[in-house]
């Protein structure tokens, strides 16, 4: 059954997930996991006016539209907390919902339009990994190699960066700079995946292998290898699961994937998951409680 | 008179979550709400799979168990060691997933479909109406009002307590006030207000209408009780222009009406007299000139 078409949507849906999952721990150490979430909301009037301009959809054209607004939309955010007492949380949570009610707007413009109503636009809200076309799946595998490779490149600037700016500036590195690119990055990211995966459970595949992956190590290099490859396993289980059934999309299974990955690392993960934590508190308890017989005696 | 309804209801969503949203902005929990506004969805798809109905009071329940339950595990992710965003993040995107996954295996035929939920369909308000003491108005409006009646009754009552515990939170802790119930009921309140309004108006408009006309009214004021009445202004005016604005170019209303939003947030964050951007922008402008006199 792993024939033709289904084969590419794996390869595919696996190059995404360690895509994802890489990048989505830069944005997670930088504390920064619901920006990417505004991003991929804010994908969608990109979309729909890049459709309204050229009338036709394809695949580039359209993640060129979806890059630009989520672009805007994550610069929006910084330019409203840096120039207004408001806080981050305000910030992203308005952002997001007005670019994607603008999406709605656009969308529903474009549903209203002759051909519009065939565009498949409302496909990008949830996703349609299954029936994607090949040409598709060649951009979007070719885009998540480039932002792997990205990723690796950029992988000791970007821990300094994160870590220790100050240093990492006094040392002579364009910080700033590392940032935008960071964050043009995620935006990539994001563009490539919500043909696969939908706008709004996109964000899932940045947050939660991370976070999933944060369990697991202390070590920066240890995460992004857990995280890397707890994208990838999701998005494989995602798209074989949801192959053996006709009607079930592909976006949410990835995602519960994931989730149940991350509840595995959160329970059982041996560094700092719950169960080895709670166990080692006891264990510290046990050795106290032996010391202070000893000094009473 | 459809219109009228119609309006409405946009009025009412855009007081209710105005409202609503003054404290969310405050205590800095204005992604919580964006999160309960995608877990409502999990919570009105296992309510209709346990009644097998879709009646706007098991729809209200449901939505507030979600909501709860993803206030609750965001809490006990954070206290298991994960940062909030990462925790709101894993929780909402997780229990969406699987409300959509429950809509494709067990309500594939029902009403509950996805888009309705996303988008709302405000302009179909006027004809589900309900019979209550012989007064017949539409489910939505009924809806709306009982839940804007619990949040003024809950500030009325709690007012000093939500604000102690909002800007001192350790003072009120030290005074006894229970400050986790407290942050519990208002979460339930903030779940409640998204169930009313996103059956008529869909998930996105109510976050747009929590956070948004709330973080403009907090750019204008500095007393929370100046807030609320900001608040609900701007909600409301969102509300109304969006809806013409949508009937002129013919295109979805709660869209516009996050438009609309949008718009007056800009206006007030560029065009604010004393802190607004361009005012700021000008003086700043104006004092390196004068620098540079003095200098020279």
């Amino acid at each position: 059954m792993l024939t033709g078409n289904l084969l590419w949507v794996l390869v595919g849906a696996i190059l995404l997930g360690i895509a994802a999952g890489l990048n989505g721990t830069f944005a997670f150490l930088q504390k920064q996991s619901l920006v990417g979430d505004a991003a991929a909301h804010a994908a969608l009037p990109g979309i729909a006016i890049a459709y309204l301009i050229f009338q036709q959809k394809d695949l580039p054209i359209l993640m060129l539209g979806a890059a630009i607004t989520s672009a805007l939309a994550v610069y929006m955010i910084q330019w409203i907390v840096g120039h207004s007492k408001l806080k981050a949380d305000a910030a992203i949570g308005f952002v997001l919902s007005v670019f994607f009610g603008i999406g709605i707007v656009l969308l529903t413009i474009v549903n209203q339009t002759g051909a519009g109503n065939q565009s498949g636009l409302n496909d990008f809200i949830f996703g349609k990994a299954a029936t994607m076309a090949k040409s598709d799946l060649v951009w979007l595998s070719s885009s998540a190699l480039l932002i792997i490779l990205m990723c690796l490149l950029f992988f000791k600037e970007w821990k300094l960066m994160i870590f220790d700016p100050v240093f990492a500036k006094g040392i002579g590195l364009p910080v700033e700079r590392l940032r935008v690119l960071l964050t043009a990055l995620t935006v990539l990211t994001i563009v490539t995946g919500i043909q696969a995966v939908g706008i709004i459970l996109m964000s899932a595949m940045l947050i939660i292998p991370a976070a999933a992956a944060r369990f697991w190590s202390n070590h920066l290099g240890i995460i992004l290898v857990t995280s890397a490859f707890f994208g990838a396993l999701s998005g494989a289980l995602g798209t074989i699961v949801s192959s053996f059934r006709t009607g079930l999309s592909t976006g949410p299974i990835i995602v519960l994937c994931a989730a149940s990955l991350f509840l595995i690392s959160y329970f059982f993960a041996p560094t700092r998951g719950l169960i080895s934590k709670s166990l080692k508190k006891k264990a510290f308890k046990q050795r106290n409680v032996a010391k202070e017989a000893t000094n009473h005696e | 008179m459809n219109e009228f309804w119609v309006l409405l209801t946009g009025s009412l969503v855009g007081i209710t979550c105005g409202l609503t949203g003054v404290f969310l902005i405050l205590r800095k929990t204005a992604m919580i709400a964006d999160a309960i506004s995608h877990t409502v969805l999990f919570g009105i798809v296992v309510a209709f799979m346990i009644t097998q109905s879709l009646s706007g009071y098991w729809m209200l329940i449901g939505a507030a168990i979600a909501g709860l339950l993803t206030t609750f595990l965001v809490q006990v992710l954070q206290s298991g060691g994960l940062q909030e965003d990462a925790a709101i993040g894993v929780v909402f995107t997780s229990l969406f997933a699987l409300g959509v996954l429950f809509i494709t295996l067990f309500a594939g035929n029902v009403h509950l479909d996805v888009e309705h939920v996303l988008m709302g369909e405000i302009a179909f308000v006027p004809w589900d109406t309900w019979d209550v003491f012989g007064f017949s108005m539409p489910k939505a409006v009924w809806m709306l009002l009982f839940v804007l009646l619990l949040n003024v009754l809950f500030l009325v009552f709690f007012y000093k307590e939500i604000k102690l515990s909002t800007f001192d939170p350790v003072f009120a802790l030290s005074i006894g006030l229970p400050i986790l119930a407290m942050h519990y009921s208002y979460m339930t309140l903030v779940s409640l207000t998204t169930v009313a309004a996103f059956d008529s108006v869909g998930a996105v408009l109510v976050v747009a209408m929590l956070i948004g006309p709330a973080a403009t009214a907090y750019l204008m004021s500095k007393s929370v009780s100046g807030m609320i009445v900001w608040s609900m202004t701007f909600g409301v005016t969102a509300a109304i222009t969006g809806y013409y604005l949508a009937k002129l170019w013919n295109t979805s209303i709660a869209g516009m009406m996050a438009a609309m939003i949008g718009v007056i947030f800009m206006l007030v964050f560029l065009f604010k007299p004393h802190d607004g951007w361009i005012w700021k922008t000008f003086k700043r402008m104006k004092l390196q000139k004068t620098n540079i006199q003095a200098n020279s």
